[in-house]
């Protein structure tokens, strides 16, 4: 196998648990759990802690990889956010639609609200729309700084072609407010103004707590003794290193996902099927193709903000380990008793029938210390059978095609799933499941991602293509992948119309693992 | 007559979406923009046809660009310059307004305009769908003039076709004026007279986009069956469902034009359909026998009845594929003359969708 030798630990951030493993190539050495902490860094801390021993004597841990979505709460709870505005690079362009039009009000009110639009911005073919006044974002700069804005989104129309406005208005706040934090969107989003400006604005107002957090990793790290690398996981399962995440912290958001799927395929050996992530309040599930999950194909809400982002299509259903079963009728979910469920569950002593007292008393698991004797055998198995027919529907609306695929299980709630699912050639239960996640921010590899416009009246689609790809493939293995192991894992072409002679706009990402 | 407002947009952007058979680009912005301006402006009231005064002036407002420009240079007032520019040069002003398509983002531009002008719209538009370009729409078709035609940028500039030698040549002039823009533009165009509008207009299509959407909308929340809510509306039938298997892009001519592969699924199982587009949804065969063809209205949704642009193609994506059949207006000589299948370069005959 590839990459033999290579020692390194994976850490998955839960909502409740923080999972570490260890690993040496391919081989899981030791896991270790901890409670998640308020902080992240203590719960990080412990399990970090829990695997330290295994280190094989007299080597050296040679990364850490981290899987957090912890900034996502920062964004759902409003809390902890940098007062941020957004420069819009446009006028005399889009002012019908200013900054931040579509936002949730509290969230907008949460970092300030400051909108402003600039002189600037480019037309498709690279004309500008209008030139920089270096006077009037002067002027700016010095009104949001007397309000206190600590972050800055900067969006240019259509910088994803030509990113040099989007610079020059960042050297100026580097030259004029050094202070503040920026964020370009061209370095986060694709084409789509709107969708590009609100993510590049959600990344700036998360950079405060994303550099305290990751500051926070990195003393508990050498704390530990660890003098590795830092690496974080990004929504399409590749790595960051700790400084460009403590940049582009919204780059994480989807990560956990992400690892789940990429952790059961390593476990399974399965590269095409369903992956199905029981939790406590929840059940998600995703399709992997080719090992890595598919995207999905709307826009992506972050906290009610649109984004574009790329992200694994994962349909979730509110079922877990935790929901709360009724009778007359049968009813399981779609509450739950979510971290209580140690306290509320009737197999620990508490009052409410939960799905994991009907995996109990129907004799699939045994935890707790109450025997669920008040549980009748009717009730369990329609309430177990009630879960499974949600979970197959959940199944079939994300199959790759009508027949048969293999169904992978994992998440501490899976004991609650069939071993014969409608629509499963096979149902999977691999070993280590319980931190599929962990594993799979272990397992994650480096990528090089490339844009540029061709010229078709000069070239072939076919011969852009094959450059666009060779020169993606050349940046994965700069960026610290073993040649041997890269390949191509996205690419998306967008033909720019009305121009003079067509041309094609053309995306192309490349992974590898790390040396 | 109705009165539309903000909360009609949402239904009318997914009701236009699918009557955009793939094109007239992102509803979401489209709508957003409408939104903003009747919160600046006002509610606009619509008239159906019949109830337009005899004495109406009614201007047909477009929009014209490339959907990929137009979700990121976004339009703002310039369909409002349009107007302005076009009634200085006829020295008289609109009484009302009518959307030159209900495809798309394109279908509520109209309401910028109307709203910042106080004028009515007619609910109508002049292709009960969409189509790629300017001459094809049963006003010209039906004999209204061509020209003079207003075309305008976000930056003030505003240009006049004040006479052509056909609906094509303004196509053309339009087209290479909306290059020098930037890519996206909009225009005014056709003034009619009330009765012009009931001889040459396709009827009732903005209630028919907000029914439609009003139908998904419902049917998503009671968990109805969303293929059901939508014929119910439309009529027509379901050509296809699956999962697609190819993209095939190249943009000539300022056209995004390709060919989408779709492997069947459920009752489909084992045949495939091939749809031809030209930033709309032209040809439609399964197993390499044509199904639907262009004036009828191919439609993609994914499962949640959100209609797919052919844009937003992508390999892996579950759709159901609709055929319509086309407003009675372009289904004669004349009609087929313009937006028959030959008139988009396939050597093919008009046959009406079997239902």
């Amino acid at each position: 196998m590839k990459n033999e030798g290579f020692l390194r630990i994976g850490v998955d951030v839960g909502g409740t648990n923080t999972d570490a493993v260890l690993m040496e190539g391919t081989a899981l050495l030791s896991q270790a759990k901890s409670e998640t902490s308020a902080d992240v860094t203590a719960g990080i801390f412990d399990a970090l802690q829990g695997v330290l021993g295994s280190i094989p004597r007299g080597r050296q841990v040679r990364a850490v990889m981290l899987g957090t979505t912890h900034f996502v709460n920062a964004l759902i709870e409003r809390k902890h956010l940098a007062p941020t505005a957004v420069f819009r690079i446009c006028l005399p362009a889009t002012r019908l639609l200013p900054p931040l039009v579509d936002w949730p009000r509290e969230l907008r009110q949460a970092i300030g609200g400051h909108g402003v639009m600039i002189d600037g911005g480019h037309e498709v073919d690279g004309r500008e729309i209008n030139t920089l006044d270096c006077a009037q974002i002067r002027r700016h700069i010095n009104e949001i700084r007397e309000k206190g804005v600590r972050a800055v989104a900067l969006c240019g129309v259509f910088s994803p072609v030509d990113p040099s406005h989007e610079r020059q208005v960042a050297a100026l706040f580097a030259k004029e407010a050094p202070e503040i934090a920026v964020s370009l969107s061209h370095e986060i989003g694709r084409m789509g103004l709107l969708e590009r400006e609100n993510a590049a604005t959600l990344n700036a107002s998360l950079i405060e707590v994303a550099h305290r957090t990751i500051s926070g990793i990195r003393s508990a790290l050498s704390t530990l003794g660890i003098d590795a690398p830092l690496y974080f996981s990004q929504n399409d399962g590749t790595l960051m290193d700790a400084e460009f995440a403590s940049r582009y912290p919204v780059l994480t958001m989807a990560s956990g996902p992400t690892n789940s799927m990429r952790g059961a395929a390593f476990l399974s050996g399965v590269q095409d099927g369903i992956v199905v992530d029981v939790g406590g309040t929840s059940t998600d599930v995703g399709a992997l193709v080719s090992g890595f999950p598919r995207e999905a194909s709307v826009v992506v809400e972050i906290a009610g903000v649109r984004t574009n982002f790329r992200m694994p299509d994962v349909v979730s259903v509110a079922l877990g380990g935790g929901s709360i079963v009724r009778s007359d009728p049968l009813r399981i979910g779609p509450d739950s008793v979510a971290f209580r469920l140690k306290s509320e569950a009737i197999v620990f002593g508490g009052p409410t029938i939960t799905a994991t007292d009907l995996a109990v008393a129907a004799g699939r698991v045994r935890i707790g210390s109450h025997e669920p004797t008040l549980i009748p055998d009717l009730l369990a198995r329609e309430g177990i059978d009630q879960f499974n027919t949600a979970v197959e529907d959940v199944i079939d609306q994300l199959k790759l095609n009508a027949g048969s695929t293999p169904v992978i299980l994992v998440g501490g709630g899976s004991v609650l799933v069939n071993d014969n699912l409608q629509g499963a050639s096979e149902v999977l239960r691999p070993p280590h499941a319980e931190v599929a996640n962990a594993i799979g921010a272990a397992i994650a590899q480096v990528g090089g991602q490339m844009e540029k416009v061709y010229d078709l009246g000069r070239m072939t689609r076919q011969e852009a293509l094959a450059d666009a790809q060779g020169e993606a493939e050349q940046k994965a293995i700069s960026a610290g992948a073993l040649p041997s192991t890269v390949e191509v894992v996205e690419l998306e072409e967008i033909p720019l119309t009305y121009l003079p002679s067509s041309a094609i706009r053309v995306r192309v990402k490349a992974v590898g693992d790390l040396v | 007559m109705w009165t539309l407002m903000e909360e009609h947009l949402e239904s009318i952007g997914i009701g236009a979406g699918i009557l955009g058979t793939g094109g007239g680009g992102n509803p979401y912005v489209g709508q957003l923009r409408a939104r903003q301006a009747i919160r600046e402006n006002g509610a606009v009231e619509v008239l159906s046809p019949a109830e337009v005064p005899t004495d109406a002036r009614v201007i047909c407002i477009g929009a014209i660009g490339a959907p990929t420009v137009g979700v990121e240079k976004i339009r703002d007032y310039q369909s409002y310059y349009a107007l302005r520019a076009l009634e200085n040069f006829l020295g008289t002003t609109a009484t009302a307004l009518i959307t030159n398509e209900i495809g798309g983002s394109s279908s509520v531009e109209v309401v910028i305009p109307a709203s910042i002008a106080r004028l009515p719209i007619v609910d109508a538009d002049g292709m009960g769908r969409a189509f790629p370009e300017i001459q094809m729409k049963t006003f010209f078709t039906y004999g209204i003039p061509c020209t003079p035609m207003a075309l305008a940028d976000e930056k003030g500039n505003t240009a006049i076709i004040s006479q052509a030698v056909n609906a094509r040549w303004v196509e053309r002039l339009a087209r290479s004026l909306t290059v020098q823009m930037g890519s996206v533009a909009c225009y005014a165009v056709a003034p009619m007279s009330a009765h012009q509008v009931c001889e040459t207009a396709v009827p009732h299509t903005l209630s028919l986009a907000r029914d439609l959407g009003q139908a998904v909308q419902r049917a998503r929340n009671l968990h109805e069956n969303i293929t059901e809510a939508i014929l119910g509306v439309c009529g027509g039938k379901v050509l296809f469902q699956g999962k697609i298997s190819d993209v095939e892009r190249r943009t000539t001519e300022g056209f995004s034009r390709g060919k989408v592969s779709i492997g069947g699924t459920g009752e489909y199982q084992g045949h495939q359909m091939t749809i031809e587009f030209q930033n709309e949804n032209l040809i439609a065969s399964v197993d390499e026998r044509v199904v639907c063809v262009v004036p009828d209205l191919i439609c993609l949704t994914d499962d949640r009845g959100e209609p797919m642009t052919t844009e937003r193609l992508r390999y892996g994506f579950r759709v159901t594929v609709f055929g319509f059949p086309s407003p009675e207006l372009w289904t004669t000589a004349e009609g087929l003359a313009v937006v028959g299948p030959k008139a988009f370069g396939y050597n093919l005959d008009y046959t009406p969708l079997e239902l």
